[in-house]
């Protein structure tokens, strides 16, 4: 498990987006009205939106495209529609780093 | 011990019927269906709007694999039967297996018939019958571009529909001189021409066929006059023949169809034979209502429940083309003794005929209005005269004994059909609304199908709704603005007003929301509402605004964005230009290119570009991505052209500049023209303004987009000022009573042109109207600008990089 500092908690405004890059790797992550984050990868399984543009109500996100559902916490695309995607473990830290965790074997290697 | 039932075909009657029997009788048949095509029973009529793209085949199965199985049901599907030995009673299909039978069934449909041209066997040459057809002309779209429909009847029209909307170019042969002869008279077949061409259909009439050209794949098609036409594809849709050959082989009485009786017995005792190839009293129908009606009285023949029998049954027609509007049913030429009354309006494009016999409705044909249809074929089914008073059937009466829908409703037998489409009864209806508790329309179709053909039966359908429930409670259950509430958005407006809430967060939770945060329809929904009723207390929610409007770009397909700078009534300098395209190669925009509303789109940009190249610009914000004024197109105008009767380029920009940045319930756009030539195209804007010889006429609600909408005149003013004033308060009160996302062609056409012009008929009202915008367009600042001068709002365009330390 790698921890990666990708910001701090206050470059985020509440229900709205952010990218992170690391090489290939892309990234949304969301700061939702609890204060907690979610990151999961920036590309929606329909046809590649970037969820890191969707709106955010509560712990789901809208695919900016075609309003796709999906949930922040499990990557689960809501019914009617179909899929999931990888969701990334995230915290807080106490100074108020967002702290990302990837593990090794994800996607990335 | 079940006796065993076998059904040779798989398709729309033949699965109804079943259904209806295991209703009736659950256990009394062991049953095994022996199917051609490798689908579960699917919904063949909505093959149009698969084609259409309105529909994928998911959408069509009527009946899925889990059904069969559920109501163990032995499916052979993909399998063809080959052979009957009536007198062992077996079926065996083409791979070899073998089903016994107590009771047979064909419900083998029809075929396509295809003429016997030369050439006819080449690749490209199909019908439309099936789901592969569909996929056959999917798959030449892709490759081919000319496509030729062989028959004007309505499966030839709704292929070509198809056929447009995929992209291709159609013309529609066809031989004689009236399109839909068999359903239409000709006044209105030259209607649903005409509009048809309109959409963009050729046609080649009284043509007939000679020859397919083309050496593996067809190239052309060749007329008997000698002419001939290119075509990649050439689909046949000249009629149907009942599907008897099998039966004909076991020696069952086949005519035209296979001959059955009012009981649907063939000549066999314990055969029966339903749907499209059977034949009762010398008719084969070809639609699905009567089938389903033929079902019906077969289930319960075999459920062993007594019945009258099959009489026969009168067809309607309606046509699944969108945007045309067309029925038909029973006889409606005129004949010898007959009469007819007929309406035509030319101006709406209406046209409506019912054709009496002795005082009894015995058919009618409605175009570009169809909301007649049910209470007309209720009529012609019902028989009552009207002798006498056969005007009222059509122009209403003035004493007022017009039957309504709910006198129709109620006196519609419990087993009449009310959605032809897919077979559902009044009584199915009713006990979905009584049993299962469903209270609007969406939720009887998701229950019993009914309505989700081809919907012309909804008006019906709302009617027993109504009736059922009472007038009240249907208005009680009405679907609120989205699924997190029942409110309306007149009720939520108002709530917002009378409460004073002032942020979203406060409506949800006073008005009591189902989801917590509410969705995409309701946030960005809300947050218009309340900027527009407080627009100095409500603080705009950039979290609830779409994509666009919170990065003040246009989002492309790759997650890019587009940068649009405003340029007033499409006048640009050099200096203007220098910049823009300074700009343009400095941030390597790969595409740059002039809109449909006389201004330069910069695409491709990356996100976090975007505040580089405002600052750069220098430009306010055109909100090209905003619910907002859009653009205001001109002409030249006075200023040189010769026709010029005023300034409209003036005239485009005082507008332009007055209005921009305005929030609006959906997209504005506006244009001027200078002279009644409107080379502006100002008669398919929001809002247009036409220059005439000592004024200007105002025009408004019109469309140049999805729903095409010519604009209506709402005033004519002299000067500009009123010009700006009228603006201003038709602009005002849009903003005030439309939906969220509804245009005001939609919106002027449901509240009705007259409120709008009686809003806004007095000066004193005008005035108010234009005090309350131009409150808010005091308020309103460009974000661009914003944006760029606030190192936090520019720094939330960047992407988030890990620390150079960071490896994975
Ligand atoms: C594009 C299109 C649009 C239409 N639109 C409308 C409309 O708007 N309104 C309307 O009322 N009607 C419409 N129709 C007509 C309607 O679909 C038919 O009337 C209806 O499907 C007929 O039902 P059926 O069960 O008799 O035949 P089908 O649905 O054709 O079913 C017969 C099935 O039997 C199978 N079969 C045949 N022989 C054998 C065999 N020997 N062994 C095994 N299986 C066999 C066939 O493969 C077929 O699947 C439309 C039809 C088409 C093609
Ligand atoms: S609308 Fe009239 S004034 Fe304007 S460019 Fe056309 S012809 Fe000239
Ligand atoms: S790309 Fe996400 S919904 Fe279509």
């Amino acid at each position: 498990m790698n921890e990666v500092i990708v910001g701090h908690i206050s470059e985020f405004t509440d229900r709205r987006g952010r990218v992170f890059r690391l090489g290939e790797l892309e990234l949304a992550l969301f700061k939702l009205s609890d204060g907690e984050v979610k990151a999961v990868e920036n590309n929606c399984p329909h046809k590649n939106g970037k969820l890191s543009e969707g709106m955010v109500c509560d712990h789901h996100v809208y695919c900016p495209l075609h309003d796709w559902k999906i949930d922040l916490n499990d990557g689960l695309v809501q019914a009617p529609d179909e899929g999931c995607i990888q969701t990334y473990p995230v915290f807080v830290d106490d100074k108020g780093n967002v702290v990302l965790q990837l593990a090794m074997q994800s996607k990335v290697s | 011990m079940k006796r065993k039932l076998v059904m040779i075909g798989n398709g729309m009657a033949g699965v109804s019927f079943v259904e209806q029997l295991l209703k009736l009788n659950p256990h009394r048949y062991d049953i095994t269906i022996i199917g051609a095509e490798p689908h579960p029973n699917y919904n063949r009529i909505m093959l149009s709007s698969v084609l259409a793209g309105d529909a994928n085949m998911q959408d069509i199965v009527l009946n899925d694999w889990d059904w069969y199985r559920d109501n163990n049901i032995l499916l052979h599907a993909g399998q063809t039967a080959a052979h009957i030995d009536t007198e062992k009673r077996t079926v065996t299909t083409d791979k070899g297996i073998a089903a016994s039978y107590d009771d047979l069934v064909f419900a083998t449909g029809s075929l396509p018939f295809m003429l016997p041209l030369p050439g006819a066997d080449k690749e490209g040459v199909i019908a439309f019958r099936d789901i592969k057809d569909c996929e056959t002309m999917i798959e030449a779209s892709k490759n081919y571009r000319k496509a030729v429909v062989i028959g004007g009847g309505l499966l030839g029209l709704e292929a070509a529909r198809g056929l447009l909307n995929l992209k291709m170019e159609v013309d529609v042969v066809h031989i004689f001189d009236n399109l839909m002869e068999r359903q239409l008279d000709r006044t209105a077949s030259k209607l649903l021409q005409a509009e048809l061409e309109r959409q963009g259909m050729n046609f080649l009439l009284e043509k007939q066929s000679d020859s397919i050209m083309g050496k593996k794949r067809v190239t052309g098609l060749k007329f008997k006059d000698g002419t001939h036409v290119d075509a990649d594809l050439v689909v046949m849709a000249v009629g149907i023949k009942p599907n008897v050959q099998l039966a004909k082989d076991s020696g069952i009485e086949v005519n035209r169809g296979i001959v059955v009786d009012d009981y649907l017995q063939t000549s066999l005792p314990n055969v029966y034979a339903v749907g499209e190839c059977a034949e009762h009293r010398g008719i084969a129908y070809g639609l699905v209502a009567p089938l389903y009606e033929q079902g019906a009285i077969l289930a319960k023949k075999l459920a062993g429940v007594d019945s009258e029998g099959y009489q026969g049954s009168v067809v309607s027609t309606k046509l699944k083309v969108s945007g045309v509007n067309v029925f038909s049913a029973g006889r409606f030429n005129d004949e010898p003794g007959t009469k007819a009354v007929r309406v035509q309006d030319d101006i709406d494009g209406i046209y409506k005929k019912v054709v009496f016999d002795q005082g009894k409705v015995i058919g009618a044909v409605l175009f570009g209005d169809t909301g007649d249809s049910s209470r007309l074929f209720s009529l012609i089914r019902s028989g009552e005269d009207f002798a006498g008073r056969e005007k009222e059937v059509l122009l209403g009466s003035s004493g007022g004994q017009m039957a309504s829908t709910g006198d129709l409703v109620a006196a519609m037998s419990g087993d009449e059909i009310v959605c032809g489409c897919n077979g559902v009864t009044k009584d199915t209806i009713l006990e979905s609304i009584t049993e299962k508790g469903c209270v609007s329309v969406g939720e009887i179709r998701a229950c019993t199908k009914a309505s989700g053909g081809c919907g012309g039966c909804k008006p019906l359908v709302e009617a027993i709704l109504t009736s059922a429930l009472g007038e009240d409670n249907v208005a009680a259950v009405k679907e609120g603005i989205c699924g997190c509430t029942t409110l309306s958005r007149d009720e939520v407006v108002d709530a917002i007003k009378r409460m004073h809430l002032t942020t979203s967060k406060e409506v949800m939770h006073v008005l009591e929301w189902a989801n917590p945060e509410g969705c995409t329809k309701c946030r960005p929904a809300l947050n218009y509402y309340l900027g527009m009723v407080y627009p100095d207390e409500h603080e705009d929610e950039l979290e609830s605004r779409i994509v666009n409007e919170r990065s003040h770009a246009n989002i492309q397909k790759d997650g890019t964005f587009s940068v649009v700078p405003r340029i007033y009534g499409g006048v640009t300098t050099p200096a203007d230009l220098k910049k823009i395209a300074t700009v343009a190669e400095k941030y390597n925009v790969p595409l740059v290119k002039i809109t449909g509303g006389q201004r330069i789109d910069l695409l491709g940009v990356k996100k976090e570009d975007l505040p580089g190249m405002w600052g750069d610009l220098d430009m306010p914000s055109g909100y090209a991505y905003g619910k907002a004024l859009r653009t205001v197109k001109t002409c030249v105008g006075s200023t040189f052209c010769r026709f010029g009767t005023q300034d409209s380029i003036k005239m485009g920009i005082d507008l332009e500049k007055k209005f921009e940045r305005l929030d609006t319930p959906h997209k504005v756009k506006l244009a001027v023209s200078g002279c009644p030539r409107n080379c502006a195209e100002a008669t398919i804007k929001d809002l247009g303004v036409v220059a005439i010889d000592g004024g200007w006429e105002i025009y408004v609600a019109g469309n140049g987009g999805t729903r095409v909408r010519a604009a209506d005149l709402l005033v004519k003013v002299k000067t500009e000022e009123e010009v700006l004033e009228w603006t201003g308060a038709y602009l005002q009160y849009y903003r005030e009573t439309a939906n969220w996302n509804e245009r005001t062609s939609e919106w002027a056409q449901r509240v009705g042109l007259d409120t709008v012009k009686k809003a806004l008929e007095s000066k004193e009202d005008r005035d108010a109207l234009c005090e309350r915008i131009d409150k808010t367009l005091g308020l309103v600042k460009d974000p661009w600008k914003q944006i760029v001068e606030n190192a936090e709002l520019s720094k939330a365009f960047d992407a988030l990089t890990a620390p150079a330390e960071a490896k994975v």
